[in-house]
């Protein structure tokens, strides 16, 4: 396939490692912030290619797993409700609530859905108007305007048995975060490339100036992870910190100002609770109040909810950057993708999952 | 989650402003793709889809000097 394919090559990835090789003369942490990223890193071995003095951090941009319990819980408490049709992206469902997870619902009966759109709940919503239809809208700023554009579509339809379950998570807040941290070990960061073609990165312009650290804005094949840390060890190596965007064939500084228009018609900025982590000020989005009637949480009367996690699960020191899967006790013992004891192990773009399917042999 | 796929335009059905729809094709596999955040995308043009939205056009000029980048890195090494 055009545009996946060249990006592949082994040939031209050996050029690019070589280059990392020569360039590289002292120890750098640097954390990919996407799991779509950690996924190809892993799977790639590309971390195993790296010069010892290249330390990847896999940072906690996987949407299913920093959805807070909580969320899951409500998700599905709407679910287990008969006249309700609960629509989600598929990898939600395995996630583990504090009791059981979406699947298991489905399994017991209720009318749980699998949609590739958002549009697509709102269509199911069209054709069975006896029925509450509710949508669990999660991600970061690159689905959160495909989102924005189904409430938007049922609001101008006048569909009222449509409403959405809003988690979503924005990636600047928790690079702060992350560096206001006194644990904090990163030095550069590979920006998550389809974020920023939806966001453009002149919000990561302010961040590289404060904190004095270089930000790549990288896609997600092999030669593009590759060449987007050769341009942060560069950057480390020279002492310069500065933003670059390796992933120009998408991504401009400006973003997409259409997708962005309907995203901030819909939602506005509220504090967020990230699984695993805790609460980061103004990193997610809400429904705006004009929409409040699409709020599934206001609808099934569900507001309030706190939930304990469980000890056993690391995934909040995983997701921070701070400990490795390798470095837990139950990894691909007790806990595994078939049977998760938490979200990073669910989504094969959590450092868990991809840990078990790519280096389980190696361990 | 922020997973997006190239695939090239094949048909534009004109739909709706916020329904404008294309049919694309992922190395030969054809969907319904949204093109309301990308209404100048044309038939041939590459697109980047997520969740049934194309997010933006693939910028050939771009894609190109990525492999002048590398190119030229194997002229140094």
């Amino acid at each position: 396939m055009k545009h996946l394919d060249e990006y592949r090559d082994s040939e031209k990835a050996k050029l690019i490692l070589d280059a990392i090789h020569k360039k590289v003369t002292k120890k750098w942490n640097i954390m990919e912030i996407c799991g779509g990223q950690t996924h190809s890193i892993v799977k790639y071995g590309i971390d195993e290619l790296l010069p010892n003095e290249i330390n990847l951090i896999h940072g906690p941009g996987c949407p299913v797993c920093v959805t807070p319990i909580e969320k899951i819980d409500k998700a599905i408490e709407i679910a287990s409700n008969p006249n309700v049709i609960f629509c989600s992206f598929g990898d939600m469902l395995r996630v583990p609530g504090s009791k059981t997870d979406l699947l298991k619902i489905k399994a017991m009966g209720f009318d749980v859905r699998i949609v590739y759109s958002p549009v697509d709940a709102v269509n199911i919503a069209k054709q069975n108007p006896e029925k509450e239809i509710v949508f669990f809208a999660v991600g970061f700023e690159t689905t959160a305007p495909p989102n924005a554009q189904a409430v938007f579509l049922a609001y101008q339809m006048g569909i009222k048995n449509f409403s959405v379950l809003v988690s979503h998570v924005l990636v600047p807040p928790a690079i702060k975060a992350i560096l206001d941290s006194k644990n904090n070990r990163v030095q550069g960061f590979l920006a998550a490339g389809h974020v920023c073609t939806v966001m453009g990165f002149k919000e990561y312009e302010e961040i590289a100036e404060k904190y004095k650290i270089p930000i790549v804005v990288t896609g997600f094949e092999p030669l593009d992870i590759l060449q987007g840390i050769y341009m942060c060890v560069s950057q480390l190596e020279e002492g310069r910190s500065e933003v670059e965007n390796q992933y120009a064939r998408v991504v401009t500084k400006d973003g997409n100002t259409k997708a962005q228009k309907i995203m901030y018609e819909i939602f506005e900025i509220t504090d967020r609770k990230w699984r695993g982590i805790g609460e980061i000020k103004e990193s997610g989005f809400k429904l705006k109040e004009k929409y409040n009637e699409y709020d599934a949480e206001l609808k099934f009367g569900i507001v309030n909810y706190s939930v304990e996690e469980s000890g056993e699960c690391i995934s909040g020191l995983i997701l921070q950057g701070i400990k490795k899967p390798v470095d837990c006790s139950v990894f691909g013992a007790k806990c595994t993708p078939e049977h998760p004891l938490g979200a990073t192990m669910v989504s094969s773009e959590g450092a868990c999952s991809a840990y078990y399917l790519y280096k389980e042999k190696k361990l | 989650m922020c997973l997006a796929v190239p695939g090239k335009i094949l048909e534009i059905t004109e739909g709706d402003e916020l329904l404008k729809t294309a049919k694309v094709s992922f190395g030969g596999a054809v969907k319904d793709i949204n093109i309301s955040f990308v209404p100048e995308a044309k038939v041939g043009d590459y697109v980047l889809a997520h969740v049934g939205f194309a997010l933006n056009i693939i910028d050939e000029e771009e894609a190109k000097k990525t492999f002048d980048y590398l190119k030229q890195m194997g002229d140094i090494g």
